[in-house]
């Protein structure tokens, strides 16, 4: 474990609060949101600490409106966030186009809950496929990172509005109701920011200059060709630039899991006690699920005997990772559609899997 | 003695305003929405607010009204003008926010929010253009659409038993605590293009003392969907359209509820 910095103390939050507390620090001062479980913390938590510091909270009358609040402000030229979970995000695929076509930025905070419908409030990781392909209309991507941990609550929420405002683009924070709800103690680390702060774009009345406008229209044929490459070329750019992702214990892993969030935090354990017995088990965790690790995961599953990749889905990532590798015979599927998977069955799961590819238990450490 | 002469005769009393870009607009003849754009562009230049401003652009016949205004302006999805524009306003107080909005924008899809937008008492302006139909995608039936009117998606008018009533937007909006303004214009008649420069200024008045939401609803033409000639498009909106929806100002706030 790193040594914490002199003079950072170390803070017990619970994850919702955290991303508040990364908007804050990243310069946020703007959050628009309409109530559902389970996020609700984060709207609470801001309406009372926006006001003091000069930031504007509202509730707004649905999840429809909330995404063109934050248009509005983003094409303002200011950082702004929302929180919802599922059914809302629904709501706002629209605006999330239109923010893509326009190229705003702005931070989407995913506390997501399973469903179909209106599903249930189990955390669960149902919302993969809506976050990291995208709902709304005409194709067009976002990065979108996935949380383990509440420190990562924090660090990824800053890390979101720096990218956001990087690729002028919307920017996800797909979390579940556990890694919202959990305490635990984090280093609130300062931010440092990696993007300039002028936004030569935004409106902001033409005194001055020529007038500016912000749109995702484009009535002639070669002209929204054109703006679709752009798009897509931006793309290109995050897959090139900001994968990320965290390996445990790859190193010489006859058997690999790939999960992300509250899968990959709750594999952990598992993954001590698997060693602990002698098995080698290792892990590889995209942190940003688009873009995707490919590259990293094609690698891992390379080497590995087995891969089993975690969900707390029915198979969402999963189709991530074949479309990664060619390996497909490796690789098995743990999902728990409206649950958190335990330890234990992640390990009676790592277990008969060594047991059927023949992984001898030896000494791992 | 001369050149006084020709000072006199050469005043130049009618151009262009300053807020309109000189170029030339993709409405149809007789339609209402070039009309609507220079009031809206006088007034602006009238308090001095080009530099100030940021507009918020609807989805229908007015889409491309960006092209026409030299200020800023934001493209909101169809509907969603009022809270684009709540968005813009929030994080620039001190700038003038309107939206300019059709009737299927308002008044169909976008009811939601206008209606919040004029309860919160968003400091903020809306010129709405009701012109019975559905301009832009081919003069479909709109929630304004007049009982008896054919469109062409009720072939057989507009039956309430099936389609409900003209919705009067003007009167309900003034119900609202939040509205600091709300009243119904025409812009058929000389006279009446005057009147309706009047309300749009007090609309936009309200904002500048921070006085709440404004709207100016302007019954208007579309004589292509309408299957009229442009005159005869000015005579409905005399009679029969003025008939159902009353001219008038319907709200109209004196003192701030902050004051
Ligand atoms: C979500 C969505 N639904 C439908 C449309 C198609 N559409 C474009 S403009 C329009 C109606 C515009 O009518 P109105 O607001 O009355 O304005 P007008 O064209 O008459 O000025 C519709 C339905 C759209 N662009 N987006
Ligand atoms: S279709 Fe109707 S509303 Fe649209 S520009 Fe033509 S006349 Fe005007």
């Amino acid at each position: 474990m790193t040594p914490e910095p002199v003079g950072i103390k170390r803070e017990l939050m619970k994850g919702n609060v955290a991303i508040c507390a990364g908007a804050i620090a990243a310069g946020c001062r703007f959050y628009y949101g309409y109530p559902i479980t389970p996020q609700n913390d984060i709207p609470e938590y801001l309406s009372a600490h926006l006001p003091p510091i000069g930031g504007t909270f509202l509730q707004a009358e649905s999840e429809v409106a909330t995404i063109n609040y934050l248009l509005g402000t983003s094409a303002s030229g200011k950082r702004v966030m929302t929180s919802s979970s599922g059914p809302g995000i629904s709501l706002m695929q629209e605006g999330l186009s239109y923010m893509a076509g326009s190229e705003l930025p702005a931070v989407i905070v995913n506390i997501s809950r399973s469903g179909p419908g209106l599903g249930g409030i189990a955390p669960s990781q149902g919302d993969y496929f809506q976050a990291t392909k995208c709902g709304g209309h005409g194709g067009y991507r976002m990065p979108v990172l996935a949380p383990h941990s509440v420190q990562e609550m924090y660090s990824l929420t800053m890390l979101a509005f720096d990218l956001a405002d990087k690729y002028r683009n919307p920017v996800m924070i797909l979390g579940d109701a556990v890694i919202g709800q959990m305490k635990e103690p984090f280093v609130p680390t300062s931010y440092v920011s990696t993007v300039p702060e002028e936004k030569p774009w935004s409106l902001t009345g033409c005194a001055g200059r020529p007038r500016r406008i912000i749109k995702s229209l484009h009535l002639k044929d070669d002209e929204i060709e054109a703006h679709n490459w752009k798009l897509h070329r931006k793309y290109m750019t995050m897959r090139e630039e900001e994968v990320r992702s965290e390996p445990t214990h790859l190193e010489g892993a006859g058997i690999v899991i790939v999960a992300f969030g509250t899968a990959a935090r709750v594999s952990k354990t598992a993954i001590q006690w698997a060693r602990a017995e002698g098995l080698p088990v290792g892990m590889l965790r995209p942190v940003t699920l688009f873009p995707f690790p490919s590259r990293e995961v094609d690698e891992a599953v390379s080497r590995a005997d087995a891969v089993l990749v975690i969900e707390m889905n029915t198979g969402q990532m999963l189709e991530d990772v074949l479309i990664s590798t060619r390996h497909h015979d490796k690789i098995r599927f743990l999902g728990k559609p409206c649950a958190i998977p335990t330890p234990e069955e992640i390990l009676q799961e790592i277990r008969s899997l060594a047991g059927e590819i023949g992984v001898k238990a030896g000494n791992v450490r | 003695m001369k050149n006084k002469a020709k000072e006199k005769f050469t005043k130049q009393v009618f151009s262009r305003p300053r807020s309109l870009l000189d170029v030339s607009t993709h409405y149809c003849p007789g339609c209402h929405h070039g009309i609507a754009h220079r009031i809206l562009a006088e007034t602006i230049d009238h308090f001095d607010l080009r530099e100030k401003t940021i507009g918020v652009a609807p989805v229908g016949c007015a889409v491309l009204m960006y092209d026409y205004f030299d200020v800023d302006f934001v493209e909101a999805p169809h509907g969603r003008a009022p809270a684009v524009a709540t968005g813009v306003k929030r994080a620039q107080p001190d700038r003038f926010v309107f939206t300019y909005q059709g009737d299927g924008d308002l008044a169909a899809i976008g009811t939601s929010e206008i209606i919040h937008a004029a309860n919160r008492g968003e400091n903020l302006t809306v010129l709405f253009i009701n012109n019975t139909t559905y301009g832009m995608t081919g003069g479909q039936m709109a929630p304004t659409t007049m009982l008896g009117q054919k469109t062409s998606t009720s072939p057989y008018g507009r039956d309430f038993r099936n389609d409900g009533y003209p919705i009067r937007i003007a009167e309900m909006l003034a119900t609202l605590e939040g509205t600091a303004f709300s009243a119904r214009v025409a812009t058929s008649t000389p006279a009446q293009i005057r009147k309706a420069k009047e309300a749009v200024k007090k609309a936009f008045d309200m904002q500048i003392r921070g006085m709440g939401f404004s709207i100016v609803e302007i019954l208007s033409t579309c004589p292509t969907n309408w299957g009229m000639k442009p005159l005869d498009a000015q005579k409905r909106v005399l009679g029969e359209m003025s008939g159902y929806y009353p001219l008038g100002v319907y709200k109209e706030r004196k003192q701030a509820d902050f004051a």
